[in-house]
């Protein structure tokens, strides 16, 4: 999950139901009151406030609250001025220059201006800052700050992901760190923002707490702080749910099925759910003898029943996958090939790859061998244990012999992936909003911890991963992305399996969630508590 | 003279035995597989190999292996951890730092809990060896022992905290409205936060402890002392708490010293449960992130005290008995 983590920052998760609660709660006539506080929990700690050098989820979702960016995703995904007004790019595609708002202040009373973003694109480019930010600053030719109030960057070559990487990440208040060791600043404990939060407390490895920061350049949020407790136990936090320690936390399949019928809950707690940005896959090494045909990889995807595994692993909380996006993106094309449940596809397809029981044992075999192969996972996720459980049983119904062996993290990506010493593989990828695969599927990413891990090579696919970066139009991006999820569909270098969903729940008393395509959490300076039901009453 | 020239010997002693636990340590360390870099970098498409390079040179790990133990003992010299390879940078000792008081808090008060339960309880198993009581604290205290302790804490949040709502879950002390408590009011909070965490943390200690008393106890009232005091005609009480439970003490005693160690140690599991933020966890998040620094500042004072808590047994042996005294001279 750790990588998930890494990737999770540029993650935005979007809603797929239960509007009508919510948007009844827009309606109250009495006005949005100030005050209370939402206690949020969370499994880890951040580990640094300043947002290129921390790789978790949890830095980064503090960070966020604390640091804008210069642009940001709105709740229907667009990508929408935050701390830059707007911005224009070039005809050619290369140059962005941002137009920065006025009369931004830090905390501490100094102005935004271009000199804050221009140190943080030095800052993150510079070889000497230990970040995981830096790739697509390194595609920048040329960045220049001609006045206070304007940024301009200018690119090698024209990159559509380039407008999105301008989020917090860069934004930093350069009069602090200018001429300081990054590393060691105290701003990594101690940040001094320009969000809606300010930081007011951090015990280690047990709480943060955000209150609200009253010159925040938009109206300060109406909840006077934001805290989040940090429990390392998922059954301890949900017993801190239940007795009342925790406002808002996110449930597994199984708690949010079967254990909030109770009276308590139904009073206390709504519960939300949407598809999350990120899906479950069995991949196939492409260099095994076993996966080089299509026709095998075929006839184990009809042999898998999708719908099954999302009854029994997430209790019906996903859908079935189709290809790298999940349904709801824009980017994401329906009309590919699809892989219903079908046994019988299954084993004609198999039986014209040349795989046929001959010698009457039950599993199929070719040239004297048996049809066997090892499923790899990584220890410890029982939804991607329970789902190889199922695969193994319904491979068994078709012939193939399937072992399953769950691996520690660090050795799984050592030894296994990164040596390219495995058949299969069950895992999952969290994807941001932009539709770039270049790290996933393209040839030239097949090298050792490059992500390309199961060696699939196409050139098309290539072609088009190229020109879907050089692109800018959306309706175009649109035709390219939707074309290679055709090719993938047709290939199957994964079995796609399934987008499970967030299940969040949080307390009542919060009036003005919105669920929208990006989730819930975008629109938070704006929840409010009524006066009469605040809970925390703050000094 | 003869014991200083022994208390010397045995310090200068301690010097290699410690390089030895470090460097053995420090070897192991890195023979697991992974990096800190696969824990912060794989699977992360923004990371290129060239970062990766940069940041295995900045943490000093491009370097062979004995070069960097060197490093790192140079450091130590100096009094000097070094600084966590996590994100965050810290000095190591500032994180083993603020760790440390609630970790000492909770051992000492379990500690003491299962000192004060186990050992009447030992002593009355003994006393009364092969009744109803002795059976009984026998099986209880042997379920306690067997009962895995997240299991156990699980069970007593939901009865206390969820259903009787008598006692909080998890954390230190409450969440909102600490900063405005009084005093007593602060000492009071703290209490109750950790009345689950002590408890659960002792009932597996109590086992040990508690048979260990009973078969001392047992074996002094065989003593003929014991039967001289009874023949003489002592009341059973003065018997036995005056004659008897001195002296089968004594290795009870040498227990709690070789319990020093253990202080400072602390237990992922419950501190995980019941959300502490004490060393055990740091430790585990640092083996899981192969922060090596901080793992190595940790052995460092586990070490020390190990070997300070041996020494301190040596020197009450000595002064206690002179033949190991002797022995020590003749180069033992």
């Amino acid at each position: 999950m750790r990588w998930m983590a890494a990737a999770a920052a540029f993650v935005v998760v979007l809603l797929l139901q239960a509007p009508g609660a919510a948007a009844a709660a827009g309606l109250d006539p009495v006005g949005p009151d100030y005050g209370d506080a939402i206690v949020v929990g969370s499994i880890g700690d951040a580990s640094n406030l300043i947002p290129m050098l921390a790789s978790d989820a949890t830095s980064h979702e503090i960070a966020g609250y604390i640091y804008p960016g210069l642009v940001k995703y709105d709740k229907d995904l667009n990508l929408v001025g935050e701390l830059a007004k707007g911005w224009e790019i070039s005809e050619d595609g290369l140059t962005i220059t941002f137009h920065l708002r006025k009369g931004v202040r830090w905390e501490d009373g100094e102005e935004f201006t271009s000199a804050d973003v221009l140190y943080g694109f030095e800052t993150i480019t510079d070889p000497k800052t230990p970040t995981a930010y830096a790739g697509d600053f390194l595609e920048v030719k040329k960045a220049e700050a001609p006045d206070r109030y304007t940024f301009r960057v200018t690119y090698k070559e024209p990159f559509a992901p380039a407008l999105s990487s301008w989020s917090n990440v860069v934004v930093l208040p350069s009069h602090l760190l200018k001429g300081k060791e990054i590393t060691k600043s105290p701003l990594a404990r101690h940040p001094v923002g320009i969000g809606p939060f300010r930081l007011k407390e951090w015990k280690s490895q047990e709480r943060i707490v955000l209150e609200a920061n009253p010159g925040y350049y938009d109206g300060r949020p109406y909840l006077d702080r934001y805290v989040m407790r940090i429990i390392p136990d998922p059954a301890t936090m949900f017993l801190e749910l239940k007795s009342g320690g925790l406002d808002w936390m996110g449930l597994s399949p199984i708690q949010y099925s079967r254990q909030t019928d109770t009276r308590f809950f139904k009073e206390n707690f709504k519960k939300y759910k949407y598809l999350s940005f990120s899906y479950t896959y069995l991949g196939y090494n492409l260099r095994s003898p076993l996966f080089k045909d299509k026709r095998v990889r075929q006839a184990i995807s009809y042999a898998i029943d999708k719908e099954e595994i999302i009854r029994g692993v997430l209790l019906g909380y996903g859908v079935a996958a189709t290809g790298p996006y999940k349904p709801d993106a824009w980017y994401y094309n329906p009309h590919v090939r699809r892989y219903p449940y079908d046994p019988e596809r299954a084993r004609e397809l198999l039986e014209e790859a040349g795989w046929v029981d001959r010698d009457g044992d039950g599993w199929l075999d070719k040239d004297g061998r048996r049809f066997s192969f090892t499923i790899i996972t990584n220890q410890g996720n029982s939804l991607r244990a329970n789902t190889a459980q199922i695969i193994q049983y319904r491979l068994k119904q078709v012939g193939i012999e399937v072992k399953i062996r769950p691996i520690e993290w660090t050795a799984f990506i050592n030894d296994f992936i990164d040596k390219r010493r495995f058949e299969a593989v069950i895992l999952g990828w969290t994807l941001g909003q932009d539709p770039d695969l270049f790290d996933i599927w393209h040839s030239s990413k097949t090298g050792e911890k490059q992500l390309n891990f199961i060696g699939y090579s196409n050139p098309e696919v290539d072609r088009l991963l190229v020109e879907g970066r050089h692109t800018f139009a959306r309706e175009k991006r649109k035709r390219i992305y939707g074309r290679i999820q055709e090719i993938l569909a047709e290939e199957q270098p994964y079995t796609f399996l399934y987008v499970p969903m967030a299940l969040p729940v949080i307390h009542r008393r919060f009036r003005g969630i919105e669920p929208a395509p990006a989730g819930i959490s975008y629109n938070l300076i704006r929840w409010w508590v009524p006066k009469a039901e605040q809970r925390y009453i703050m000094p | 003279m003869g014991f200083l020239l022994f208390l010397a010997k045995r310090l200068l002693v301690l010097i290699p035995t410690f390089i030895g636990i470090t460097l053995i340590s420090f070897v192991v360390m890195h023979l697991a597989p992974g990096e800190p870099m696969t824990i912060q970098a794989d699977f992360n498409p923004k990371m290129t190999p060239e970062m990766r390079e940069r940041l295995r040179a900045q943490y000093g790990l491009d370097k062979p292996l004995m070069v960097q133990y060197a490093t790192w003992l140079k450091g130590l010299v100096r009094l000097d951890l070094g600084r966590s390879f996590s994100a965050d940078r810290r000095p190591v000792w500032d994180k083993i730092k603020e760790r440390l008081p609630v970790t000492i808090l909770i051992n000492l008060l379990s500690m003491g809990l299962i000192f004060a339960v186990a050992i009447p309880l030992g002593v009355r198993s003994a006393v009364k060896r092969g009744s109803a009581f002795d059976h009984m604290s026998t099986v209880l205290v042997f379920v306690g022992y067997a009962a895995p302790s997240f299991w156990v804490a699980l069970l007593l949040m939901l009865l206390f905290g969820v259903k009787l709502g008598w006692l909080p879950i998890s954390g230190l002390h409450s969440m909102m409205g600490y900063g405005e408590m009084a005093g007593w009011e602060k000492a009071l909070d703290w209490a109750r936060h950790l009345v689950l965490p002590v408890l659960v943390s002792s009932i597996g200690g109590l086992a040990g402890l508690s048979r260990y008393m009973r078969s001392s106890m047992l074996e002094v009232l065989r003593q003929d002392y014991i039967t001289t005091a009874r023949a003489k005609g002592l009341p059973e009480k003065k018997v036995i708490y005056r004659h008897a439970l001195r002296n089968a003490l004594l290795p009870v005693i040498t227990i709690l010293g070789l319990s020093v160690p253990a202080l400072i140690g602390g237990s992922v599991i419950f501190e995980s449960i019941f959300a502490i933020p004490g060393i055990g966890q740091l430790m585990w998040k640092s083996v899981m992130a192969r922060d090596y620094p901080v793992l190595m500042g940790n052995l460092v004072i586990v070490s020390v005290l190990t070997l300070l808590g041996n020494l301190l047994a040596d020197i009450g042996y000595a002064l206690a008995d002179p033949r190991i005294r002797a022995q020590g001279e003749e180069g033992g």
